[in-house]
């Protein structure tokens, strides 16, 4: 009875988001639908790498790689076919094929920890090198030039499945992107709720126990990881189609470390937490943009220096934990503490 | 022959600035097991230390490269510790991303305070010739100081009392607790002089790189790559970590660019954490310091 | 700790809100007029790129103010919006998008690198704003929503390269930026090399965040050549000066470049490091005519005699406004097309570089070009040639014949 209603909740709350969205693009202005755009894509990053690390216990250093692999590959496939319907299934399929080479190298052969964010660091630096260095008129796939620094501009953004001509309006691509979220979210609510989501945080909780349980370790995590490359590759694909462009920036240590931050402050442990902290920060970096008294980089250091000193579990789960003790003490208060752990 | 010269110093040197480069980091992350991402920007504030001593209050520059700058550097690193490592001990992410914050925080207070304008000082020393050929005196100068530095500091870690207590809290910080030294001092020092010799890699390669606030970003990647592909023993580790990444970096970059260089290095780097996940000293030179 | 934890979260979450409220867009005036005309300017003044972008502010800045004090534009005071896009693209594109939707300014001066440039531009196409670029850069770009105040490698190379092989010889080893600009002057380099006569050994590209040169040094010493010719851009490049010198190769093989000064590499350097280079750029702080002396003395009575110097990019903001204030005044509106059909009628004017002339066809500016030598931290103007015209988007842009192009072209050499 209570899982049922559990996974009634998750729908509605999907369905809820999809409605706001859908208000919100009758409703507000054209310019900060825009700038919510660009937030709920980064929302949707900051979800995979809450969903990998948060849940899977896997600190990705390097998710941009796969956010940028998406980008890029959204980008080429657009740009040399023309029609916006394959490029995004490739944006999704190719770096979780990349994932799944990557994570079988680290998972199988049993590093974790430092070495796996060192490795995934050094992996997304490898793609920001090499994608920054492609500037000569010899670097192309197919038509798109790669542009090296400069990046790729002038991208065509999404049109109508296999209607190459009806190209989505930005409140369109407004509603794709918070749809995409809500979807991205209840389908990862779904998988956690299953037996498949269950082993995966009892790995996170004590790899060797759920090991030596019986639970294929290597495969669960590798399937966690690839979720999770899948997601940022949506993301990926999404954010080219808010600006029409894609640059190496994607693939930079100050993406993937902005990440980790959203998560960090939204609360790990949680899905919406990361998401709505990433909407407040990027919010916040956007008005320190305009106006030169105190540097974003310091407000940003400060603020992920005292989370991780003063609130490791984020803002959600502090909420949802200072919520529960103005409620009369219940019974099942006490063991609900145990589930926000990170 | 006179190039191969010339080749071969570039190739030691490559391997010299990433010893400088890593050797703090490796000192807290042997010692401590703490992962110092705010060690680029200790290194950026040794080189601001340097250059505003030299330039603004006329300190010769040996001296500002050699004292001033990882004094400033270390006593800071001592009060980091105290205000937020301290906090954080057996937490190795949890360290590594409050210190990743601490660098953010840095950068923007640099900012805010120098300015984005690079501040460079000339280097010191005089260019040398080899036939017909000539490089920089300074090169020389940083392939002996490695060494110099690395000798120093193993010389300090066996042959000294305080290397003798640290080398017993990294391995059992409770027993020797127990034996009567005092982990936290221990742990202050030791991160105070990890934290100097950032400051003091920061300011040998000033000459080099020039000082701008994001510096440290350059640093970091690399130095953190060399540190835990060496694994915990800080000497060896470092040592051979900086000898295989700046051999293959600098090979790869003269048969092509600086690009592929950068992405031998962090190719080869996987590659070996894959077959040595716990570093290269994790399997070979386990008991070596 | 003596607070608890959760009255201090709450503390620092009132406070942090505050902070943000409070912060608002840094605005020239205090005074929100309604009158006023609204102007964006979208430039890094934070990141690697601010030792370009906080100059090129200034004079934009400086140049609102002037027109403001002159009676401002058909009677009405300028407003300058400034926005710090911290060399992140993304920024950039929300920061043309905010510009264009919500503040609907009459026109945005912006962006630094091409890739910069590249991300405004079709933002600023689409929602139709006017938008100028300040920067010197690659050419090719062919777009009637867009002007360029900067000059084109076709008015720096051509002159410059001549005099170099002339003076030195003709064999040329090339240093490059690995990016978009220093690829596309690289080949202009190697044409108009070959053109005198010359031979390019090599052309090497180094991205914008290499700092180790040893390399690159050696393999210079080893190929002995004439000159060298430097399109190295940026911070982190500064230190191949350095470390030539540093390697004894300071006059032994000469440099010459036409981006050398624009990042104030030769106030950074030391005379040691830096004397003997030779650059060609449209402004350089020293150019001898009176609009230019009268020129600096404002700039520096407003910002401080200890204000960096003045470079090329800044100038190219400069020029930017006062070409966009006579178009205005021509026109008699703000309105976008207006200006454009105005300044498409002919405008000439002379700024502190020189003479100024708008291309109808190119929207781009035929300008001066002088070539310096470095010493002591100045540049010593050495020529000039006037009203050099940008022969090199010219070959590709005709906004004349084809008025709704909006693309960049690669100019095929």
């Amino acid at each position: 009875m209570k899982l049922f209603s559990e996974k009634i909740q998750i729908v509605i709350t999907s369905l809820a988001m999809v409605l706001v969205a859908l208000w919100l693009s009758g409703a507000i202005e054209l310019y900060t639908l825009l700038s919510l755009t660009v937030f709920l894509v980064m929302g949707l990053l900051s979800l995979s790498l809450a969903f990998i690390w948060g849940y899977g216990g896997i600190l990705c250093f390097g998710q941009a790689a796969f956010f940028g692999l998406g980008a890029y590959t959204y980008a080429i496939c657009a740009i040399n076919w023309g029609d916006s319907t394959w490029a995004v299934v490739m944006a999704v399929l190719l770096p979780t094929l990349f994932s799944l080479l990557l994570g079988y190298v680290i998972f199988y052969g049993g590093v974790s920890d430092v070495y796996l964010g060192a490795i995934t660091l050094a992996v997304s630096l490898v793609l920001f090198n090499w994608v920054n260095s492609t500037s000569g008129s010899e670097y192309h796939i197919g038509e798109a030039l790669l542009g090296g620094f400069n990046g790729i501009p002038s991208v065509p953004t999404l049109n109508l499945p296999f209607k190459p001509d009806a190209i989505l309006s930005p409140e369109a691509i407004f509603m794709v992107t918070a749809g995409c979220l809500a979807l991205c979210y209840a389908l990862l609510k779904f998988v956690l709720l299953s037996r498949f989501g269950k082993t995966v945080v009892a790995i996170r909780e004590n790899e060797q126990r759920a090991g030596l349980l019986g639970y294929n370790v290597p495969a669960h995590k590798l399937a966690t990881f690839a979720i999770g490359a899948a997601i940022a590759g949506l993301a990926g694909c999404l954010y080219v189609n808010w600006g029409a462009f894609v640059s190496p920036g994607v693939f930079s240590i100050s993406q993937s470390a902005q990440i980790i931050i959203w998560v960090i402050v939204g609360g790990r442990g949680t899905l919406l937490g990361p998401v709505i902290s990433c909407v407040l920060l990027q919010w916040m970096v956007t008005r320190l943009g305009a106006q030169q008294t105190v540097d974003v980089n310091l407000v940003l250091g400060v603020i992920l220096a005292v989370f991780v000193l003063l609130i490791p579990g984020g803002i959600l789960p502090t909420l949802q934990r200072l919520w529960r003790r103005k409620r009369p003490a219940a019974p099942a208060s006490r063991a609900q503490v145990s589930e926000v752990k990170p | 022959m006179d190039l191969f010269i010339i080749y071969a110093i570039e190739v030691l040197n490559a391997i010299a600035v990433l010893m400088i480069m890593s050797v703090g980091l490796a000192v807290v992350f042997g010692m401590m097991k703490i992962v110092n991402m705010a060690h680029g920007e200790f290194m950026m504030l040794g080189g601001y230390s340097a250059i505003l001593a030299t330039n603004q209050w006329g300190v010769p520059i040996w001296i500002s490269m050699l004292v001033i700058a990882p004094l400033t550097v270390g006593v800071f690193g001592a009060v980091i510790e105290r205000v937020i490592i301290r906090h954080l001990y057996g937490r190795m992410i949890d360290t590594m991303l409050a210190t990743w914050g601490l660098s953010l925080a840095l950068i923007g207070a640099a900012t805010m305070l120098f300015g984005n304008t690079t501040l460079g000082i000339s280097s010191p020393l005089p260019s040398v010739s080899i036939g017909s050929y000539s490089t920089s005196g300074y090169s020389l100068f940083m392939i002996v100081f490695a060494i110099g530095l690395l000798g120093a500091l193993w010389l300090l870690l066996r042959f000294t009392t305080l290397g003798l207590c640290a080398r017993a809290t990294m391995q059992n910080a409770r027993m020797a607790a127990a034996l009567g030294s005092n982990p936290g001092k221990i742990y202050s020092l030791t991160f105070g002089l990890g934290a100097a010799l950032s400051g003091l890699g920061g300011a040998l390669l000033a000459p080099i790189t020039g000082v701008i606030p994001t510096i440290g970003v350059s640093f970091i990647a690399k130095a953190f790559i060399t540190v835990i592909g060496g694994g915990s023993a800080i000497i060896a580790g470092t040592l051979s970590a900086s000898t295989l990444f700046g051999t293959i970096s600098q090979l790869v970059t003269y048969f092509s660019t600086p690009v592929f260089g950068a992405v031998a290095l962090l190719l080869s780097a996987i590659v070996l954490l894959r077959l040595l996940p716990q570093g290269i000293t994790g399997r070979f030179f386990r008991r070596s310091l | 700790m003596a607070i608890s934890r959760r009255s201090f979260i709450q503390g620092s979450a009132v406070s942090a809100l505050g902070l943000a409220a409070g912060v608002a867009p840094q605005f020239s005036f205090a005074a929100d007029s309604k009158d006023a005309i609204k102007i964006a300017s979208i430039l890094d003044l934070s990141g690697g790129l601010d030792i370009y972008g906080k100059p090129m502010s200034n004079a934009i800045n400086l140049a609102a103010e002037e027109i403001n004090a002159a009676g401002g534009l058909l009677g009405r005071p300028l407003q300058v919006i400034n926005y710090d896009a911290q060399s992140n693209m993304q920024l950039y594109a929300q920061y043309a998008q905010q510009a264009a939707l919500k503040d609907k300014v009459a026109v945005v001066h912006g962006g630094i690198t091409s890739a910069s440039r590249e991300v405004i531009r079709p933002v600023l196409d689409r929602f139709r704003s006017l938008y100028f670029y300040p920067a010197q850069y690659e050419g090719g770009v062919c777009d009637r929503n867009y002007f360029s105040s900067g000059s084109t490698p076709a008015q720096t190379v051509e002159k410059l390269v001549p005099y170099a092989v002339k003076k030195w010889g003709k064999k040329v080893y090339v240093l490059a930026a690995d990016y978009n600009y220093g690829q596309i002057v690289s080949a202009w380099v190697k044409k108009s090399v070959h053109d005198n006569g010359g031979e390019v050994v090599t052309v090497e590209f180094f991205p914008l965040d290499v700092t180790d040169f040893g390399a690159a040094i050696s393999k210079i010493q080893s190929a002995k050549p004439d000159m060298v010719w430097s399109a190295l851009v940026g911070g982190a490049h500064i230190s191949f000066y350095r470390q030539w010198h540093a390697a004894g190769m300071s006059g032994k093989i000469p440099i010459a470049s036409t981006v050398f000064g624009g990042g104030n590499e030769h106030i950074i350097l030391s005379p040691e490091e830096s004397n003997g280079i030779l650059v060609a750029a449209n402004y350089m702080q020293e150019i001898p005519s009176p609009e230019n002396k009268a020129f600096v003395e404002r700039f520096h009575a407003r910002y401080g005699a200890n204000t960096p110097y003045i470079s090329d990019l800044a100038m190219g903001a400069y020029q930017g406004m006062l070409i966009w204030a006579e178009g205005v005044r021509k026109a008699g509106d703000i309105d976008r097309m207006k200006v454009i059909e105005a300044l498409e009628s002919g405008v000439t004017l002379t700024s502190p570089s020189g003479k100024l002339s708008v291309d109808p066809a190119t929207h781009h500016c035929s300008l001066d070009v002088h070539i310096a030598e470095v010493e002591n931290h100045q540049m010593k103007i050495l020529q000039t040639f006037t009203d050099q015209a940008p022969v090199d988007t010219a070959m590709v842009c005709d906004l004349k014949k084809n008025p709704r192009d909006t693309k960049q072209y690669q100019i095929e050499l």
